[in-house]
């Protein structure tokens, strides 16, 4: 039987530091990248007597995600304590939400061309995170910056079919967090992370398998390369007659396999009970109506608008549409521009490629989107060309100074005056009278040597629409 | 009293579970204790509650929220001070393995 004869089931657990600057129960800074140990206080430090208060923007957030998500919004919600004994949980306990979280429900939709696929979610909880342990030889360090850190956890249902499409849902995922400003989806910081439900079936079976979990998640690349190990493995053990063992995986980067993590002695006996310290969760009608009013426009509806409204190519749409500032950016060169793929290639190539080289945000690393406009709009008019507006944006990456100012300083003007461009013409026809005889003999392709001749004598400033006119007119003799 | 509810096994693993030794005398008397506290569970169960939500905490509904601002504590190195063991401003423990 071949592999063919498998369908893989995986569910996604993504937790995602939300974008707060203090901490969940305390006003500790959440800021990444400090000392060890500089961001902390009796709170998250889970000294005796000390009582958590909880982040109003950290709740606010976690609504947010969970109307971006389709989620039905809880009125009320409480408070967990999980319990369990670690080096990086003072209190040895964690503060959760168990039975009653605030988001229930919900669904992501993939980007795809066909129709549209969803992957319903089971729920969004708000958590705190735990420290962070770094292992030396013969010795483990905690530093607990991060303790205490607001996180929501999101619970896919097992909807997800394979590596690729557990891939779109990540991006996916992230793209909207970061667009309602909920998160910076930073993996490799550690402020996104996943950990993957994979169990495989016979096609067409309605029972779920056995399933693994594999933890340690921290690149897309990665949950991608980990499940498509980790199915391949499960068939294997099925078609060798074997069984699925019920267990946690770690994924090992540097051999790209997946490895039983030695199991820790009751980990699934966390004890939940409600948090005495922190009475119900409620959350106004009038918050959430707040919240409603104030989203932005979600990833999927930009995409769908781009390729309505301007006709651009599902990648097209992709690239510009993946971050909120490219998105934005790419809007703000719009206006009073003819067409809307001048200014989409534009952004995709030349202001993308100046961000990624200079590794600095659109905002900081190209020029102010009005500036970006003027110049095209220059183009659009033939008063300079495509290549003169490249020369001219790179200069104005450096230097600051607006389109016209440039133009005029590196004179980068376009000459489309027919008098100067025939007067070059006729030079070149004379120059080259031999050329100009085979041309005329029926070598078609010297047409090009000679535009690439009279752009040469006018300083490769002239029209090459007017050159094209002219000089065809004149070979034609 | 009842049967007893709560068996040895079960002492030993909440027992484990809360990282706690104990004698096996000791292990008896927490036996008895808990069920004792069952007992009075048993107790409280023959109270009709039909319609009651299930309730944690009494008082005023929602809680007290705060603002999202930095108050970093003033003296952090405070935090370490009763560590046993620390090494470049980390808490150093025994070896965690996987």
């Amino acid at each position: 039987m071949s592999h063919d004869a498998y369908e893989a089931v995986i569910g996604l657990e993504v937790h995602t530091h939300l974008l707060t600057r203090s901490k969940l129960f305390c006003g500790c800074s959440t800021e990444f990248g400090r000392g060890p140990n500089e961001n902390v206080c009796p709170v998250c430090m889970g000294m005796p007597g000390v009582l958590p208060v909880l982040n109003r923007h950290a709740v606010e957030l976690a609504v947010r995600t969970g109307i971006a998500a389709n989620c039905e919004i809880a009125p009320r919600s409480i408070f967990d304590r999980k319990s369990y004994f670690y080096p990086d949980l003072p209190k040895n306990y964690q503060i959760s939400q168990y039975e009653t979280p605030i988001c229930k429900g919900g669904y992501i939709e993939l980007p795809g061309d066909g129709a549209a696929r969803r992957v319903r979610l089971v729920r969004i909880h708000i958590e705190e995170d735990a420290g962070k342990n770094i292992h030396e030889a013969n010795s483990s360090l905690v530093d607990f910056n991060r303790s205490g850190v607001p996180l929501v956890e999101i619970v896919s249902e097992p909807d997800i079919r394979s590596a690729e499409e557990a891939g779109a849902y990540l991006r996916e995922l992230r793209d909207i967090l970061r667009y309602i400003g909920a998160s910076d989806g930073r993996m490799e910081e550690g402020s996104f992370r996943c950990d993957v439900n994979v169990s495989v079936r016979k096609k067409g079976a309605s029972e779920y398998g056995v399933k693994t979990e594999i933890k340690n998640l921290n690149s897309f690349r990665f949950v991608e390369k980990a499940i498509e190990h980790e199915v391949a493995r499960q068939i294997e053990v099925l078609e060798s007659g074997g069984k699925v063992a019920q267990e946690t995986h770690l994924w090992d980067p540097d051999r790209e396999e997946t490895r039983p993590m030695r199991s820790k002695e009751f980990a699934n006996d966390y004890r939940y009970f409600p948090e005495p310290d922190l009475p119900p969760l409620v959350v106004p009608p009038e918050m959430i109506d707040a919240i409603r009013s104030s989203m932005p426009e979600l990833p999927a509806a930009r995409r769908a608008r781009y390729a309505r409204d301007y006709g651009l190519s599902a990648y097209e749409v992709g690239v510009l549409t993946a971050e909120k500032d490219t998105a934005d950016y790419f809007e703000a060169v719009l206006p009073g521009l003819k067409n809307a793929r001048t200014a989409a290639n534009w952004v995709m190539t030349e202001v993308l490629r100046v961000s990624n080289e200079s590794g600095k945000p659109i905002a900081q690393a190209a020029p102010p989107a009005s500036e970006v406009r003027a110049l095209l709009k220059m183009v659009e008019d033939q008063q300079i060309s495509l290549n003169a507006a490249k020369t001219a944006f790179a200069a104005m990456c450096k230097s600051g100074k607006s389109a016209d100012a440039t133009v005029a300083e590196l004179g980068l003007a376009q000459v489309s005056d027919e008098g100067a461009i025939a007067a070059a013409c006729d030079k070149v026809i004379a120059a080259e009278a031999g050329k100009v005889a085979e041309y005329r003999g029926g070598r078609d392709k010297l047409f090009g040597f000679f535009v690439g001749q009279v752009m040469k004598a006018m300083g490769g400033k002239a029209n090459p629409k007017v050159i094209n006119e002219i000089l065809k007119k004149k070979l034609a003799g | 009293m009842a049967l007893s509810k709560i068996t040895p096994e079960q002492v030993r693993h909440v027992s484990l579970l809360a990282r706690l030794s104990l004698a096996p005398d000791e292990e008896e008397r927490i036996r008895a204790n808990m069920d004792e506290i069952l007992g009075y569970i048993d107790k409280l169960n023959e109270l009709n509650t039909d319609g009651v939500e299930p309730t944690a905490q009494v008082g005023d509904p929602g809680m007290a929220m705060r603002d999202d601002v930095v108050t970093n504590h003033p003296d952090p190195e405070a935090m370490l001070a009763n560590a046993p063991a620390r090494e470049r401003g980390y808490f150093k423990v025994p070896k965690i393995i996987e």
